[in-house]
């Protein structure tokens, strides 16, 4: 894991600073509020329904157990015991005091966290695959890229007012887990003919209002060259992205305007100017970073050992745990171990103080004391032995983390909806809460099989809506909450954006209308088909037919 | 006379910034006076604005294009980049632009919406003069050079960045 140096510390020590005088100059009337609130966007703080909301950065889902220690003491101290893992792998505490937020900044600064550009029209978090560095199909590990990444987009000065928010995601996978062409800016790690590593650049994709999937504006860039790379498509970007109108100031309307070619010869033409500058990235460079995540001492373990298959073969509740909630690993005899923030009545994400601290202390007993955030708002214990996992397991039980759900329809993707967000068409944790309570049945729920649903309050997508196997989406009719049902859309490395299915429902039908579209899929699937091939395959209207029937 | 933080610094100053009314109307002139003006006027006119007794320097608006400038840089007594609001952020990449391709080494001010948070960033990117925004502490402005005492990119003033001095220090 990255560790600050002196110049880290003093940087982040410096914003906190800043921050601390920022505010006080608002807090006696000497910022406006229009001057304050871009201020303080950049450094994670909205304004919401119930009191302030501070987003804390954590950068590509990494967090060691000391740190989330100090998370669980800032929700005791300064909140409600509890946060919220985001769909970006940061974290956010709902109910802080403004006047106290730089104190929290300052206690974040002592265990290497901050709120840098977790919000605002900045270059925001970077995001990369909660599994890199452990995952089997890794071609690389991106995390060295992604602290350097990080790094680079911190206070660069050139960048601190861009038309809109700007999110990079990495993924150094075979597998696409990281969102990355519903990103700003995507990077997939590829290899070029000759064996080279590089990246795939893919721009403009995103959600929200104008759903868009990211095109390829460089199919391969020599690693070297990314942050020169970076500093042209920014460059571009900022001048020429539209400030007139906000629904139309992400880069992927500039892309658009532009033709994916005639954007990708712009930046080519920036580059040309940057390229070979001092950025370049030497292998001494990235050899500084990568030595930052080299493995742990991992046990040499056989895998599959004896204590963990007599549980699995004895206890059912065990084994379908070890089958949703545990993936494999590079390491024989290790597994990564999913933390389920999907317990049936908790709103999807949520954590309490007393979880974070458990989670902190299983960190340093089974693992390394590490934990990753995943964009699915679940949290990850990524290197836990094959035999300690069954006590892992009753562990996980006992905090109301083991719930079987993993991938399945109740890990719901959800924001915070109409219960805190400001902008919210329609809530979405009792909706969530709904269709989690319908589908409680684990025999049913497994049947179902592997199935993305994500939930977004509006328009803004937060929840991902529009690339959830289902999606909903809440819609305002004359002021009432009504829901969207979205059909087919999928994330990873085939990114496809949900249909709407028809009319929206009612609060209370939303459950139901889930029922009937799992009925058509279980007739109509075949053996071993997923929920989405089906879609795929039969396309929406034998759904639309069902959900939609006159009753007589 | 009006003070401006000029390199590192509170300083007198007489340049008039010549903006267009709201009709889109330019008032006169004054043949002495030491004026800065829109980038369209200059290039509509360079020889009689360079035939005046004041020295005549141009500003650019966010939008447009420091290449149009390019020629003339060596000559310029003074470029100038337009801040309307603080949050457009465009004129820190003109600014780079005109220091770092088309090599201007000339004072580069930055006008309008500027004040303390803003000018960390804008000296970093190239600007080296500041017109403060009226109503807002000019000598407190100053303490913005020190807001950061170090940073990670490449910039106009330090160009190698941290990564490689981290390296080759070790
Ligand atoms: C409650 C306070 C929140 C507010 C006011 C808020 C506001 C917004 C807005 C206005 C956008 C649209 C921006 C655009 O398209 O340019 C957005 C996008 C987004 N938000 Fe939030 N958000 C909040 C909470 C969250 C939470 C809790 C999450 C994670 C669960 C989240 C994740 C995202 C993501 C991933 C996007 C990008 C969607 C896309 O790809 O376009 N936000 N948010
Ligand atoms: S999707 Fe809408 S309702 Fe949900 S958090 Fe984002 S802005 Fe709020």
């Amino acid at each position: 894991m990255y560790r600050y140096d002196e110049v880290d510390h003093r940087i982040v020590r410096e914003r906190v600073e800043q921050f601390r005088d920022q505010t006080q100059r608002f807090l006696s009337g000497e910022l406006a509020e229009d001057e304050f609130r871009p201020l303080r966007l950049m450094n994670g703080l909205y304004v919401q329904r119930h009191a302030p909301m501070l987003r804390v950065a954590v950068p590509y889902g990494h967090l060691a157990s000391r740190q989330l220690r100090k998370l669980a003491h800032i929700a005791r101290k300064y909140d409600k015991n509890y946060a919220h893992f985001t769909t970006r792998q940061n974290i956010q505490f709902n109910w802080p005091e403004l006047a106290r937020v730089p104190d929290i900044l300052e206690e974040l600064a002592e265990v290497e966290m901050h709120a840098i550009q977790t919000s605002g029209n900045c270059v925001r978090n970077t995001t990369t695959d909660a599994f890199a560095g452990v995952a089997q199909d890794e071609v690389l590990d991106p995390r060295a890229y992604c602290e350097i990444i990080r790094q680079w987009s911190t206070l660069h000065p050139e960048f601190a007012f861009l038309p809109r928010k700007f999110k990079i995601a990495v993924s150094g996978s075979v597998e696409d887990r990281a969102a990355t062409q519903v990103h700003d800016i995507g990077l997939h790690v590829v290899r070029n003919e000759t064996g080279e590593v590089g990246f795939k650049v893919i721009v403009g994709g995103g959600l929200g209002r104008t759903p868009i999937v990211g095109e390829v504006v460089k199919e391969f860039l020599p690693t070297r060259h990314l942050l020169t790379y970076l500093d042209a498509v920014l460059r571009v970007y900022n001048r020429f992205g539209r400030r007139d109108n906000k629904y139309k100031a992400r880069i992927k309307i500039l892309v658009k305007a532009m033709t994916v070619a005639g954007f990708a010869a712009k930046v080519e033409d920036e580059w040309l100017h940057l390229q070979d500058g001092p950025s370049t990235l030497r292998d001494a460079d990235v050899a500084h970073y990568a030595s930052f995540f080299t493995d742990p001492a991992y046990d040499l373990l056989p895998s599959n050992p004896p204590e963990l298959v007599e549980k699995q073969a004895t206890e059912p509740a065990f084994a379908r745990w070890l089958e949703r909630n545990t993936r494999p690993h590079k390491q024989a005899g290790y597994r990564s171990v999913v933390l389920s923030l999907k317990k049936t009545g908790v709103p999807p994400g949520d954590i309490t103080a007393e979880q974070m601290d458990a989670a902190a202390d299983w960190a340093d007993r089974f693992g390394y004391g590490e934990l990753r955030v995943a964009h699915e708002q679940n949290l990850i214990l990524p290197d836990v032995r094959e035999r300690d996992l069954y006590e892992v397991w009753q562990l996980a039980k006992s905090q109301g983390f083991a719930t079987p759900n993993v991938g399945l329809l109740t890990d719901i993707i959800c924001c915070p909806g109409g219960d805190f967000c400001s902008l919210a068409n329609a809530r979405s944790i009792p909706v969530a809460e709904a269709i989690q309570t319908r589908f409680d049945n684990l025999d049913y729920l497994f049947d179902l099989g592997e199935i993305d649903c994500n939930f977004s309050g509006c328009m803004n997508a937060c929840g991902h809506h529009h690339i959830g196997n289902i999606g909903i989406l809440g819609v305002d009719k004359n002021g009432e909450e009504w829901y969207q049902i979205t059909l087919g859309g999928s994330q990873g490395s085939h990114t496809t954006i949900g249909k709407v299915i028809g009319p929206s429902f009612a609060q209370a039908d939303v459950p139901l209308a889930f029922e009937k579209i799992m009925a058509v899929y279980l007739e109509q699937r075949t053996d071993g088909e997923r929920f989405i091939e089906t879609v795929r395959r039969i396309g929406l209207d034998p759904f639309k037919e069902r959900v939609y029937a006159k009753h007589h | 006379m009006r003070s401006i933080i000029k390199d590192g610094q509170v300083a007198q100053d007489c340049w008039q910034v010549l903006r267009a009314d709201t009709e889109g109307q330019y008032p006169a002139v004054a043949a002495d006076v030491d004026v800065i003006i829109p980038l369209a006027l200059w290039l509509a006119d360079k020889a009689a604005w360079q035939g005046r007794a004041g020295q005549t320097a141009v500003w650019l608006a966010p939008d447009e294009d420091p290449q149009q400038l390019a020629a003339d840089l060596n000559s310029l007594p003074l470029v100038a980049v337009d801040f309307p609001a603080f949050t457009d952020g465009r004129g820190y990449s003109l600014g780079r632009l005109l220091r770092e391709r088309y090599s201007y080494a000339g004072e580069l001010r930055a006008l309008g919406d500027v004040w303390v948070d803003l000018l960390h960033y804008l000296w970093q990117v190239g600007f080296n003069a500041f017109e403060i925004k009226g109503g807002k502490d000019l000598d407190g402005a100053l303490s913005g050079y020190d807001t950061f005492t170090e940073r990670y990119q490449s910039t106009h003033r330090e160009p190698v960045p941290l990564f490689r001095r981290r390296v080759t220090s070790l």
